[in-house]
């Protein structure tokens, strides 16, 4: 089978994660922070549908399922502390949020 | 064959993610994260994992991306929304994704012209995986079931009106 190196599938789901991240730590935006964090989850989902392909396991799919519920609840519950932060602060800098009490 | 279709799609999926970290605006970024991951559905398919590629579409691309827009649409309520809307659809803003989708979809017609060899790791169908996750990963399940009841229950918490939780606040 001409398969892709494992090596090649893996660097892109490195890729992938460090330019997540890298939004992570530039924008200053809340759902632009969210949306990096989404492309985080989604790489590290990528890595393991690749290992999974590599062996032929199922593995590697179920994991990417996990991952997925993963993401469902984390979005469900950032966007709701958006909308809330929204509320209370009327901005999405992440910046402004310096003066948060219990 | 399906070695230059899996490096057009990463680089697809690079390129729209390095789109989506530098736009400004958070729809335009918006555009650009469901092209990465119809970029990432593909390359799922051309991996051989066709149950991801499909979750990864429905899921991600549907379901997760409706609520980020819903999300945006509210914070965006006021008397220049419409003054927004305009310049949101300039038409120069719609070439780079529109540019985007289309080469995703050369790729998805020739993958279907070209039958079933397309893909270029193992295959692993959707029975294997249903039988691996109803089977070993069982108690994995019930795990994903009771942490996305936690996040239901969460986003309903967290999503109340201001008002209520002042005074459902003890201190």
């Amino acid at each position: 089978m001409n398969g892709i190196p494992m090596e090649h599938g893996l660097l892109l789901s490195i890729v992938l994660f460090v330019l997540g991240l890298v939004g992570v730590l530039v924008r200053r935006n809340l759902i632009m922070i969210l949306m990096s964090l989404e492309v985080m989850l989604n790489a590290t989902g990528l890595a393991f549908i690749v290992a999974g392909s590599r062996w032929g396991e199922a593995d590697g799919q179920i994991m990417f399922l996990l991952i997925l519920t993963l993401a469902a609840a984390e979005v469900g519950v950032g966007l709701g502390l958006v909308l809330q932060i929204f509320r209370r602060f009327h901005t999405l800098d992440a910046d402004s949020l310096t003066e948060m009490k219990g | 064959m399906a070695l230059t279709l899996f490096y057009l799609t990463s680089a697809v999926a690079v390129f729209a993610t390095v789109m989506m970290i530098t736009r400004l605006n958070a729809v335009h970024g918006l555009l650009y994260l469901i092209l990465s991951l119809l970029a990432v559905g593909v390359l799922f398919f051309l991996l051989g994992a066709h149950f991801a590629a499909v979750l990864e579409v429905i899921i991600y691309a549907g379901a997760i991306m409706v609520l980020f827009v819903f999300v945006i649409m509210m914070l965006n309520q006021g008397q220049k929304t419409i003054e927004q809307e305009r310049i949101w659809l300039q038409p120069g803003i719609w070439v780079g994704p529109s540019l985007l989708a289309a080469i995703l979809f050369v790729e998805m017609l020739i993958i279907v012209s070209y039958g079933e060899s397309a893909e270029i790791g193992q295959v692993v169908n959707a029975k294997q995986v249903g039988i691996a996750l109803y089977g070993p990963y069982l108690l994995a399940v019930e795990l994903a079931s009771m942490l996305l009841l936690a996040g239901l229950v969460g986003a309903y918490h967290l999503g109340r009106p201001l008002k209520a939780t002042k005074t459902g606040r003890r201190s």
